[in-house]
């Protein structure tokens, strides 16, 4: 795959779960190619430099920052985000329990922590809170002094620990 | 403590003072956010990059924009000439002849201030295009720091003011001379507040528009308030205020008093898409925001106490210098004056002398920064009340308690002027001792005392102004020019309800809020005046200047929500519920007394008559034939408010900066690491007063997030400038948010004294902690560190580095035969370096001498020239590709060799400039002749750069500027011999390999 | 905050990569990660005009254990490394060191080997292949691969003995060694952040192997028998790395931290300020 610096290139991606395809220079960032081509505004850009997290998503299952990859770096991968999170229009239980403790204010880096939160979770079952606050010190919050992040992402632990006991 | 809360309408209690979980949630949860940068555009809409200074001070002398506008994609560049055509200066708040525009006209007075505007069709080929806007600028000496720029002998920022000092204003009160004299004691505190911010996440956004057709302007931007800037920007732009519809977006990424700097792009992209005729949006990006957006004032304060021997202060004198930037940007000075009223904090202390001056320095400008003037004050008063208790031998806290404003003296009436409103602080300390644990906590710091640790409690007693009085901001006039000017005062809220044909409830409050959920509680409120369900009401928060009920207090700020807006939203709720109060009682034939409202009926008390509240509203549309007279159809109320108590300053110079006045009581363990100085909050107790509370989540959720910038103001955070007025915080890898793993849960108290001035007795509980927490910190860390560190010293950020510092390395001396480092960094780091070196080279002094002035040799020196061209006597223009690692930039060089004295010594300077910063750079070189007919060459160099790299590369900056001078004197070296020298250690290093390149 | 326009190249295979960079020499940037490049890029600190993505080569993707190294291929992540069950055991001092690299997002796609080729002073992986002796694979067109230590690798700021024309394919760490202790330690501003000073130490029978980070302009490794005064060495060592003062921290204090967090580190007073609280096992 070579495309020229003054080409367009029509980047086909799996992003949430259907097939979407879009054209992107090779300069073309992924977080802007994601809400200015694609129409998924729900990532947030907030530095452009890989340190604030608010543009994290998936790709491939991993949280990736969109700011540090290309549009044309996603052509044939599978990318999740925010948007990718409530089921037939109702919200995840990760959704839910940010609701519950207050775990955002003004929203805007939220994307990048629920999907942090979402690969995190799926790998760790059981996390301690210190696992919790590593895994979101990759993310900035100017808001809500993460206090309510890190008790809903344990409550959602929790629960889904429960759940997997209860269950037959 | 007084529990209950004034019942001003009899009406069911089922959301107020509860927890709510926010109507706003789900959408940002779900990402169906609106914020600025998710709305859709006009169709042809262009995008703004903006080109900006690469020096702190500098006369502009051309700005070329031919070569840009070639560039593809360009549309058009604004610049100064067509703001000089087209707009005006923004208003200043002090009487001087200042002049700010949204584009420098003549001067560049900090590092990114706005030159031009590239106008594109996406902001990729914009950013192309910056670096062809040539800007010609005759550099001018700076002023950095805020004492030495009142100097006389300063550079002056603002000539036709004639110093940097552009206000200074002294006030007394009480006669604080006699009791200075009279008192036991005295104790005077120097200390200094640095420059931080409170950094959203979202940026800056603005869409500009402008209809030549009407000849007015349409802009749509994050903006947060207050509205009486919506008055400057009309001015600068020169229309009347109904030709500038500004418009806010339904979400916004945070702000904290920082978007309220938004205001000189409003202009700016104004006046972009009146440049192009099409519409221009900006977004703005963090390495514009940090260098350019907005800061904190950076205070100096000298605060002196006149005390008897129990601790009881007895008067005060503050001495603030308040460094506002490069610009004194509406409404600065306003962080001098929001505190003024209420400037002896949580003290009953009657005499008190204020002197007050702003001064101008080469940085970015200051604006509204949650806390706005707070973290200053208590800076200096509660580390002086720590000193007190420190020289006394007293318990800190008693020293508190004796000086609080006695119980029963509420309302109270500050020596300044402040009304406060309501309060308990004996309580309130009482009840934080017992519920937070402090004796637990004290005999958390014996035992570690005991154990060799170190380890200190903080205390801090503040009061949190909230809803500002729109009059304060004039104290920086004197009395004769405010009667001049007419007074200014008060504090005007609205709201808007309306009710639709098929009844539901829309609201609008002017408040734009970035993120306190004001739609949630405003939908509290009115649904307990209504008796209908929240979900049942949509509240509205987009602000639209050319639609909405909106005044100059607008908008979100001095933690102005609860106790005004809320208020407001409540009286207008009031004004639906009356009307709809007299209809059903004429149609019932009750009194109105009889009717209530709940559970969305409309009903009497007995019961007999009862219907919907749809109904009975949707009459006022649909058969207002059957309304009593009074009624003129429809339903729409809109309640504006304003409290009585919020006067103008009067002519003794007392203002009541604020309506309300919080309360807090904070204290802190800290322990500092042996090893690395790292402050650890142990424990974190809060207690605050607020008034009613509307929503008890969202109170705490307000506490939470002060906190945690108050923990970065007091141990991460801060704008570095350089002595030569580079920025070096560039980045967000240096300017130090802190995370999860930093910010520690605070244990957070309630009491609440409802205020007596507000419609629901709420106060502000937005600003305190970051007024409260940085100094308790502080305070810890001093008793941690004990007596033997200078307290004056204790200056925040409190990083590791200061603090291992504080508590003393005993350095064991360089060991014999460690070279001494050669390249010395300037103080505190910076872009400046100086440094010096040598090599030895196997020609003799001639040789060398003669090579280095022959063009041939001096373009093979220099790493990455492409080409060398003589321009003069030994002057040349050279292009030059510097690079270290993947780092790298084309760099347009004057090259020039001066000083000349065959064969001892020369002068090699450079200086060029490109599109990642401007490098300048001279080396001294002196030729000696050795063994073996060799040549030593010793150089000494300064380098300095400025501009993106100095922002950004700080870290760098030092390693990479030694790196590249040893190059050239390597490549000498090469050149003449053939081979490498055996210069110093690096260069035998470099010898190792050939061609390199640092990243892959 | 956007790049400047480039090509960009996605090849399958290393001699495809490698071809490219030949061809396209000092134009070309290889991107593996891009957790260094594309800030630097978005920033337009470096404007190339080609860049060659080799995150796509399959083959420059492993972890593998051979002749007494742990071999990494370019293309491997850190988050990839980090999950190679056996690191602990294998190279425990890099076990210790993955958690403290940026953030387990930019571990996600960040490359072990793009670490090392960035060579950033203050960086983590720098500093450990310098301290165990590791070495950096480079390939070109023809000949051999050149091995080169990591002494001999870093050569100062972001500058390494990479040649323009040069692929790194690959990173060895040595194995652990039977009786030696591995040892890491960091001080940074935030959790996550680079370095102010990193410590790491290959502590065997009759000497240590000290490595220090974010000091000087490169990782700096000294070796100190055991049998000397240990404060007199470190001290020597503190000095001779040239520590500066800047925005984070003085000379001073870096010094400090290299003698006293050394010697604690070395002489197994651990202190594991972070470590033990913060940084999760998996």
């Amino acid at each position: 795959m070579y495309v020229r610096l003054d080409e367009r290139y029509r980047v086909t991606l799996t992003l949430n779960g259907r097939e979407r395809s879009a054209y992107a220079e090779p300069r073309t960032q992924l977080c802007d190619f994601l809400r200015h081509s694609l129409g998924a505004t729900g990532t947030h850009v907030g530095c452009e430099h890989g340190v604030c997290g608010a543009c994290t998503v998936m790709v491939d299952g991993r949280a990736t920052r969109s700011c540090l990859m290309l549009a044309v770096q996603v052509e044939g991968r599978r990318v999740e985000t925010i948007e990718s999170l409530a089921k037939e229009g109702e919200m995840g239980d990760l959704q839910r329990a940010f609701r519950e403790h207050h775990a955002l204010q003004c929203g805007f880096c939220t994307a990048g922590i629920l999907m942090s939160c979402h690969e995190f979770l799926g790998r760790v079952t059981d996390p301690s809170e210190a696992e919790v606050r590593d895994m979101l010190s990759g993310h900035l919050c100017r808001c809500t002094g993460y206090t309510g992040i890190v008790q809903a992402v344990l409550a959602v632990a929790r629960a889904r620990q429960n759940n997997r006991q209860e269950a037959p | 403590m007084n529990s209950a809360a004034p019942l001003h309408h009899q009406q069911s209690r089922s959301y107020v003072g509860k927890r709510q979980p926010r109507v706003e949630d789900e959408a940002l949860l779900r990402g169906l956010g609106r914020y600025a940068d998710d709305l859709a555009v006009p169709p042809g809409t262009l995008h703004a990059a903006v080109v900006r200074s690469p020096h702190a001070h500098a006369r502009i002398q051309r700005v070329a924009i031919e070569a840009a506008l070639q560039i593809p994609g360009v549309r058009g560049v604004l610049t100064g000439e067509d703001v000089k055509r087209w707009a005006a200066p923004f208003p200043v708040g002090v009487r001087q002849p200042m002049e700010h525009w949204c584009l420098a006209v003549d001067k560049v007075r900090y590092v990114g201030e706005p030159v031009a505007v590239i106008i594109a069709e996406d902001r990729y080929l914009a950013e192309d295009a910056l670096e062809s806007v040539e800007v010609e600028y005759d550099v001018l000496g700076v002023s950095i720091d805020p004492e030495m720029a009142t100097n006389d002998d300063a550079s002056v920022l603002h000539e036709a003011v004639g110093s940097n000092v552009v206000n200074d204003r002294y006030f007394n009160y009480g006669d604080a001379d006699t009791a200075f004299e009279q008192a036991a004691h005295r104790l005077s505190l120097k200390v200094r507040y640095p420059r931080s911010a409170c950094t959203p996440i979202e940026c800056y956004v603005v869409l500009g528009q402008y209809d030549p057709a009407e000849g007015g302007y349409d802009v749509m931007a994050n903006f947060q308030g207050p509205y009486a800037i919506h008055s400057v920007m009309a001015r600068a732009l020169q229309v009347p205020a109904n030709r500038l519809r500004l418009r806010t977006p339904p979400d916004s990424g945070g702000s904290f008093g920082i978007k309220q700097g938004v205001f000189p792009y409003v202009v700016m992209m104004g006046l972009a898409a009146r440049k192009v005729g099409a519409p221009v949006k900006w977004v703005e990006d963090r390495l514009e925001h940090l260098q350019g957006a907005s800061s904190a004032t950076n205070r100096v304060t000298t605060i002196e106490a006149a005390f008897a021997s129990d601790g009881r202060v007895s008067a005060l004198r503050f001495d603030q210098l308040d460094d506002c930037g490069a610009y004194l940007r509406a409404p600065e000075p306003a962080t001098t004056y929001r505190m003024h009223g209420n400037v002896t904090g949580a003290y009953d202390i009657h005499h008190l002398q204020v002197r007050n001056r702003i001064v101008m320095t080469n940085k970015m400008p200051t604006g509204l920064n949650r806390g706005f003037g707070g973290p200053q004050v208590y800076f200096a008063l509660e580390r002086l009340m720590q000193r007190i208790a420190v020289t006394l031998d007293l318990d800190p806290l008693d020293v508190i308690r004796r000086n609080l404003v006695p119980t029963q003296a509420f309302p109270y009436r500050c020596s300044a002027g402040a009304l406060l409103d309501s309060g308990d602080y004996r309580r309130g300390i009482e009840l934080g001792v017992e519920q937070g644990g402090l004796e637990a906590l004290r005999q958390r710091r014996e035992s570690a005392r005991r154990e060799g640790r170190h380890y200190g409690i903080g205390y801090t007693v503040a009061v949190e102004p909230s809803i500002s009085n729109m009059g304060y901001i004039t104290m920086a006039q004197t009395p004769e020019e405010r009667r001049r000017a007419g007074p200014k005062n008060g504090a005007v809220s609205t709201a808007t309800i309306s009710v639709d044909p098929l009844g539901s409830v829309s609201v609008h409050v002017s408040s734009t809020p970035q993120g306190q959920g004001h739609r949630t509680v405003a939908a509290q409120v009115v649904a307990d005046v209504l008796g209908i369900p929240l979900e049942s009401i949509r509240v509205d928060v987009e602000l639209d200047t050319g639609k909405d009920a909106w005044s100059i207090a607008s908008g979100n700020y001095s933690s102005r929500f609860a106790g005004a807006v809320a208020g407001a939203v409540h009286n207008a709720a009031l004004k639906i519920r009356a009307r709809l109060d007299a209809i059903a009682a004429q149609q019932w034939q009750v009194s109105v007394e009889d009717i209530r409202f709940g559970d969305g009926r409309i009903y009497t008390a007995d019961g007999v008559h009862s219907t919907s509240f749809q109904r009975l509203a949707g009459a006022t549309h649909w058969a207002p034939g059957t309304l009593p007279e009074s009624e003129t159809g429809g339903l729409r109320e809109t309640a504006f408010w304003t409290p009585a108590e919020l006067t103008a300053p009067d002519d003794d110079e007392r203002i009541n900066s604020s309506l309300c006045y919080g309360f807090i009581f904070d204290y802190c363990g800290v322990e500092l690491d042996s090893l690395t100085g790292r402050v650890t909050i142990d424990r974190y107790v809060t207690l605050h007063d607020a008034g009613r509370m509307l929503n008890p989540q969202l109170v705490d959720g307000q506490v939470r997030g002060a906190f945690a910038q108050a923990v970065g103001a007091a141990l991460y955070e801060a704008f570095h400038y350089n002595e030569d007025g580079s920025f070096a915080s560039g980045t967000l890898a240096d300017y130090l948010i802190p995370t999860t793993v930093e910010v520690p849960d605070p244990t957070i108290l309630h009491m609440e004294t409802p205020s007596p001035f507000t419609p629901l007795g709420a106060k502000g509980v937005g600003e305190g902690n970051n007024m409260s927490t940085p100094v308790c910190i502080a305070n810890a860390v001093a008793d941690a560190l004990g007596d033997a560190v200078e307290p004056g010293a204790i200056e925040l950020p409190l990083t590791p580095s200061k603090v291992r510092m504080l508590m003393g390395i005993e350095e064991p001396p360089r060991p014999e035969g460690v070279a001494e480092e050669n390249a010395q960094a300037s103080a505190g780091g910076g872009s400046k370096l100086s440094a010096s070196d040598s090599v030895e080279i196997p020609a003799s002094p001639q040789q060398v001498f003669a090579s280095i002035l022959d063009p041939d040799t001096l373009k093979a020196m220099i790493p990455g020239c492409h080409s060398l061209e003589l321009t003069g006597d030994n002057a040349y223009r050279a292009d030059v590709t510097v690079g270290v690692g993947m780092i790298r930039a084309r760099f347009d060089a004057r090259v020039e060799l001066t000083e000349l004295e065959p064969p001892h010594s020369l002068r090699l300077s450079g200086a060029g400039k490109s599109g990642m910063g401007d490098a300048a750079g001279a080396a001294k070189i002196r030729f000696s002749e050795i063994e073996g007919g060799k040549t030593r060459l010793d150089y000494d160099y300064e380098v300095t750069v400025g501009g993106k790299i100095a922002s950004v590369g700080g870290r760098m900056l030092s390693s990479a500027s030694k790196m590249l001078i040893g190059q050239i004197f390597s490549r000498l070296s090469q050149r003449l011999s053939g081979s490498t020298s055996k210069g110093s250690l690096w260069q035998r290093l470099r010898a190792l390999t050939g061609k390199r390149g640092g990243d892959q | 905050m956007k790049p400047a326009a480039f090509d960009y190249y996605r090849p399958t295979t290393r001699r495809e990569a490698i071809e490219q960079l030949v061809e396209r020499g000092e134009d070309a940037r290889i991107i593996a990660g891009g957790q260094s490049l594309m800030a630097v890029l978005n920033m337009r600190l470096s404007q190339p005009r080609v860049l060659i993505d080799i995150s796509a080569v399959e083959e420059l993707r492993y972890i593998e254990r051979r002749d007494g190294y742990l071999a990494v291929g370019a293309a491997t992540t850190q988050a990839e490394l980090a999950e190679y069950a056996a690191l602990a055991d294998e190279v425990p001092l890099l076990a210790q060191m993955l958690p403290w690299i940026g953030h387990f997002q930019t571990r996600n796609r960040g490359t072990v080997c793009g670490s090392i080729a960035h060579a950033d002073p203050s960086a983590e992986l720098p500093l450990c292949l310098a301290t165990l002796g590791g070495e950096v694979v480079l390939e070109t067109k023809r000949g051999k691969p050149r091995r080169v230590t990591g002494d001999d690798f870093f050569q100062g700021i972001l500058t390494t003995a990479r040649r323009p024309y040069e692929l790194i394919t690959e990173v060895r760490f040595p194995l652990s060694k039977a009786g030696h202790r591995y040892r890491f330690q960091e001080v940074a501003m935030r959790h996550g952040d680079f370095a102010i000073v990193a410590l790491a130490v290959d502590i065997g029978e009759t000497e240590y192997r000290l490595g220090v980070g974010g000091v000087a302009d490169r990782p700096v490794v000294r070796r100190i028998p055991r049998d000397v005064d240990l404060d007199d060495a470190l001290n020597t060592l503190a000095w001779s790395l040239g520590a500066q003062d800047d925005i984070h921290a003085s000379a001073t204090y870096r010094r400090h931290l290299v003698r006293e967090m050394g010697r604690r580190l070395m002489t197994e007073e651990i202190v594991q300020e972070e470590t033990a609280d913060v940084r999760p096992a998996r």
